[in-house]
C-alpha cells in the first residue's frame, strides 16, 4: 500500500543519513595529526638575491653552488648533453639575459662582467606560467611562494618545460641512477625516477627543518641570499632596497623572484 | 545447438583455463610469508593491526602532506610524533626491505613503485652487492 | 557490419598484412622506449616536444577537416557532398585516434595518463584538449557508425542524431583552435605567441584534410566501385585551394611581422629555418622543400584547368598535405625550440626508435581507416547493387 511503502523510503532515507553521523562526528573531533615542523622557517614569500658583484670576486672555475645542489638532491650527471638535467647552473651574461646584449653595447658592457659565468635557476615565479599548464597539478604555487614540484603525478608531458621561459625544467629522459655516484648519494633524499619533470625546489625539504638552500650555504663570499620578501627586516628586503637589481625577462609578467645585483 | 560439439570443447577448455589457479596448485594455499620486521621497537607509527591493513594509504596520506601541503610531522594515535618520511623514518627501524616490505609485496604480486625513487636501505647481502639501486 | 572488412582482394590483405606488420614494429620499438625512457629519441632538455607531438599536431587539423564535408551538407543542403561525409568520418576516427596515440606515446609516465582525469584542471589547455579530442572521436564514431548502419538498411538517419551532427561541426573548430592554444599562449616562446596561431591551425587542416579526401576518393574511384562523383571532388579541391592560399597567406602575415618589428627571440625561430644560426642548418633543407611543395601546390591548384584535372590535382593535394605536414608536423614545433629561452641552439634529430614508433602510430590510423573505409565501401556497393535493380 502506498503510505506503508512511502513509510518505508523516509525511514530508509533517515537511517542512510544516519550513517553519516559517525564519520562526521570522528571528522569534527579529530585533532589536526599533521603540522609543520618545530624548527622550520616560515615565510609568506621566498625570494633569492644573486649578488654578481660578490660572485666575481670568487677564483675561476668556483661552482659550488652547483655542486652542493645537485649532490643535495642527487641530481644524475648524465654525460651526454641532450639528456643532462641540471637544476642551478652557470650561463653568461647574454644567455641569462637574452636579447639586452647586442654586438654593438658589448662593448660598452662592464668589463668585470664580460665573460664571468652568472648562476640561473628556477625563479619561482609569482605568476608561473609552468603552473598554469601543468595537466595534473604536478607542478604548484605554494602559499609560501614556492613553485613546488610532485614527482608522484607528474605524467611526463613536458608541457612545463615548453611554458617556462627560463628553461629551468629538465625531464628524466632515463633512469638516473646509474648517474649518481653512489659514494656520494645523499641517502637522505630520494632521487627521482625515468618520465618526470624535475627543478630547483628551493629547497623546501631543507627550509622545514630550519635550514637555508644548500646553494646558499654553499657559497662562500655570501653571493647568494635568500629570505621573505614579505618580511621587512629580512636580509632579502635590505638588500633590495638598497642595491638596484633586475630579473630576468620581467615584461613576460611571470613576475620571477631570483633577482641579480650585477 | 549449431555446432555443439565444438562449442561444447571450447567451453571445457575455458573453464579449464580459468580454474587453472585453482587446480595447479592442488588446492593447497600457499602459505603467507614470514617477515623480519627488521627492530626489537615494539611499536610502529601506528598499531599494528592498523599498519597491515592500511600502511598504503597511511603512506598516501604522508605524500600528500609533505609534498602538497608542506607538512613534515605526524602525530599517531599512540601520541608520539614523527617525521612523515618513507625514506628516513619508516626505514629507520624496517631496514632491511627485501625481507620485510619485499616479501609480502612478491607473495601478492604487487609492486608499488616507491623505490624507483625512494632510496631503499643499504642491505649486506651475500655476495656484499649494495642493493640501493632500483628495481628494474 | 565491422565482418565486411574480413573479406577483400588479395590486394587488400596485402596492404592489410603490411599495416600490421608496422604496427608491430612500432610497438616493439614502444617497448623498447619504456624500458629505457624517452631519451631513446631524439629530444633533449632544450628540444623537449618531437616528432610525436608534431605528428599529433598535424594530425588533429586533418581529424577537424570532416567538418568541411558535414558542414556544406547538414547546415547548407549540399547534397554534393552527401555520399562522402561518411569518408570525412571515418577519416576523423582514424586521425584522432593517432592524435591520442601520439600523445600516450609522447608520455614520460604514460602509466599516471589517468591522472589528467583524476585531476582535473581547468587552467591548462591540455586539460581542454584531452576532452575535445576524445569528444570529438566519441562523436564521430558515433555519426559515421548510426548513418551507416541505417544508410544499410536503407533508412534515413534516425532524427535523434541531428544533435550530434551540428555539434559535431563547433566542435570539429574546437579541436584544433584547443591545440593551437597549446603553443599560443606560452609566453616564453616567441615564435608560437601569436594570435593567429588558431586561424594558421584552421587554414592548413581545411587543406590538408580534404587534399587527403580527394586523394583517397580518386584513389578508390580507381580501384573500387566507390565513385564521389566529379562535382564533390571539385568541390573539394576548391576548398583545398581556397585553405591553401589562406595558410600561405598566414605564414607570410608572420614573416612580416617577425621581419618588420625585428625583435630578435621572434626572428630567429624562421631565421633558423630559412637560413640556419650560427651554423645550425639541420632543418633548412626541410623547410625550403616545404615552401617548394607549397608554391607548386598553388601553381597546381589555383587554375582551374590544372585543378579539375586528375592528375595535377592528384600531385596539387599531394603537395599540399606533404608542405603541411613538414611545416605543421615538424618545423612548427622544432622550430619554436630553437633557439632555447636562453638563445642557446640544440639541434633535433629523430632516432630510428622514435621513427619507428611513428611510422606505427600512422600504420595504426591508415588500419582503422582501411576497416572503417571498407565497411563503408561495402554499404554503398550494396545501395548501388540495389538502385541498379
Amino acid at each position: 500500500m502506498n503510505s506503508t511503502r512511502r513509510r518505508f523510503l523516509q525511514v530508509a532515507g533517515l537511517s542512510v543519513l544516519g550513517l553519516g553521523v559517525k564519520p562526521a562526528c570522528d571528522a569534527m573531533a579529530a585533532e589536526p595529526k599533521v603540522s609543520v615542523g618545530p624548527e622550520a622557517l616560515v615565510g609568506k614569500r621566498w625570494a633569492m638575491i644573486v649578488d654578481q658583484k660578490k660572485c666575481i670576486k670568487e677564483e675561476e672555475g668556483c661552482k659550488k653552488c652547483v655542486d652542493a645542489c645537485h649532490l643535495t638532491h642527487n641530481v644524475p650527471t648524465i654525460p651526454n648533453a641532450k639528456d643532462e638535467v641540471k637544476w642551478i647552473w652557470q650561463t653568461s651574461l647574454e644567455h641569462a639575459f637574452p636579447g639586452t646584449q647586442s654586438p654593438v653595447l658589448d662593448g660598452y658592457v662592464k668589463e668585470s662582467l664580460k665573460n664571468r659565468p652568472l648562476i640561473v635557476l628556477c625563479n619561482h615565479c609569482d605568476n608561473p606560467p609552468c603552473v598554469r599548464v601543468c595537466p595534473v597539478q604536478a607542478t604548484f604555487r605554494r602559499p609560501d611562494g614556492i613553485v613546488m614540484m610532485d614527482y608522484h603525478r607528474c605524467i611526463g608531458c613536458r608541457f612545463c618545460m615548453a611554458a617556462c621561459p627560463y628553461g629551468a625544467r629538465s625531464l628524466n629522459w632515463r633512469d638516473p641512477r646509474p648517474f649518481i655516484k653512489t659514494e656520494t648519494m645523499n641517502r637522505e633524499y630520494p632521487t627521482r625516477t625515468r618520465g618526470v619533470v624535475e627543478k630547483c625546489t628551493f629547497c623546501f625539504e631543507r627550509l622545514s627543518k630550519g635550514l637555508k638552500p644548500a646553494c646558499v650555504e654553499a657559497c662562500k663570499e655570501k653571493c647568494l641570499i635568500f629570505g621573505d620578501l614579505e618580511d621587512p627586516k629580512s636580509e632579502v628586503s635590505e638588500v633590495l632596497r638598497k642595491n638596484p637589481s633586475i630579473q630576468r625577462k620581467p615584461h613576460l609578467g611571470t613576475r620571477p623572484q631570483v633577482y641579480y645585483i650585477l | 545447438m549449431y555446432n555443439a560439439g565444438k562449442i561444447i570443447i571450447g567451453l571445457i577448455i575455458f573453464l579449464g583455463l580459468v580454474t587453472a589457479p585453482f587446480w595447479y596448485n592442488k588446492g593447497k594455499a600457499s602459505p603467507p610469508p614470514k617477515l623480519e620486521v627488521g627492530t626489537q621497537e615494539k611499536q610502529c607509527v601506528e598499531p599494528t593491526p592498523f599498519m597491515k591493513s592500511s600502511h598504503m594509504q597511511l603512506l598516501n596520506e604522508w605524500r600528500d602532506e609533505v609534498v602538497r601541503n608542506g607538512k613534515r610531522v605526524y602525530t599517531s594515535s599512540t601520541g608520539k610524533t614523527y617525521e612523515m618520511s618513507l625514506q628516513n623514518t619508516c626505514t629507520k627501524c624496517h631496514a632491511k626491505k627485501t625481507q620485510f616490505c619485499d616479501r609480502c609485496h612478491t607473495y601478492m604480486d604487487s609492486a608499488p613503485k616507491c623505490w624507483d625513487c625512494h632510496i631503499a636501505p643499504v642491505e649486506p647481502t651475500a655476495t656484499g652487492q649494495q642493493a640501493a639501486r632500483s628495481d628494474k | 557490419m565491422l565482418e565486411k572488412a574480413l573479406t577483400g582482394s588479395k590486394g587488400y590483405f596485402l596492404w592489410v598484412v603490411i599495416l600490421l606488420i608496422l604496427i608491430g614494429m612500432g610497438f616493439q620499438f614502444y617497448l623498447r622506449q619504456l624500458a629505457y625512457g624517452l631519451g631513446i629519441t631524439g629530444m633533449s632538455r632544450d628540444v623537449s616536444w618531437g616528432l610525436y607531438i608534431g605528428q599529433f599536431t598535424y594530425l588533429v587539423g586533418v581529424a577537424a577537416s570532416a567538418v568541411m564535408l558535414v558542414l556544406p551538407y547538414y547546415l547548407h543542403n549540399y547534397k554534393v557532398f552527401g555520399k562522402i561525409t561518411i569518408l570525412g568520418e571515418f577519416l576523423a576516427v582514424a586521425s584522432v585516434t593517432m592524435c591520442l596515440t601520439f600523445i600516450i606515446v609522447d608520455l614520460g609516465q604514460p602509466s599516471r595518463a589517468f591522472n589528467v582525469l583524476l585531476y582535473p584542471t581547468p587552467n591548462s589547455v591540455l586539460f581542454w584538449d584531452m576532452i575535445v579530442l576524445n569528444g570529438y572521436l566519441f562523436l564521430n564514431i558515433l555519426i559515421g557508425w548510426t548513418v551507416l548502419g541505417v544508410e544499410k538498411r536503407g533508412a534515413p538517419p534516425p532524427k535523434w542524431i541531428k544533435p550530434f551532427i551540428y555539434i559535431s561541426i563547433p566542435w570539429a573548430i574546437s579541436i584544433h583552435t584547443v591545440t593551437a592554444f597549446l603553443y599560443a599562449g606560452l609566453p616564453g616562446r616567441g615564435f608560437w605567441l601569436t594570435a593567429i596561431m588558431a586561424p594558421r591551425f584552421l587554414g592548413s587542416a581545411f587543406a590538408a584534410g580534404p587534399a587527403l579526401l580527394i586523394l583517397f576518393c580518386l584513389f578508390l574511384r580507381k580501384y573500387t566501385k566507390f565513385d564521389a562523383g566529379l562535382e564533390a571532388v571539385r568541390a573539394m579541391a576548391k576548398i583545398v585551394t581556397y585553405a591553401m592560399v589562406a595558410s600561405v597567406f598566414f605564414v607570410l602575415c608572420e614573416l612580416f611581422t617577425v621581419y618588420y618589428s625585428q625583435i630578435p627571440d621572434h626572428m630567429y625561430h624562421f631565421t633558423y629555418l630559412f637560413t640556419g644560426l650560427h651554423g645550425h642548418t639541420a632543418l633548412v633543407p626541410l623547410w625550403w622543400i616545404c615552401v617548394a611543395l607549397a608554391l607548386l601546390s598553388l601553381v597546381l591548384l589555383v587554375p582551374p584547368n590544372t585543378r579539375n584535372n586528375p592528375t595535377t590535382l592528384a600531385i596539387g593535394c599531394a603537395a599540399v598535405f606533404f608542405s603541411l605536414w613538414m611545416e605543421k608536423g615538424i618545423m612548427l614545433v622544432i622550430g619554436g625550440y630553437i633557439p632555447s629561452p636562453l638563445e642557446t641552439i640544440t639541434e633535433y634529430r629523430p632516432t630510428i626508435p622514435e621513427m619507428g614508433i611513428t611510422l606505427g602510430v600512422w600504420a595504426l590510423g591508415f588500419f582503422i581507416l582501411t576497416v572503417l573505409y571498407k565497411v563503408a565501401l561495402f554499404v554503398r556497393e550494396q545501395e548501388v547493387g540495389e538502385a541498379s535493380h
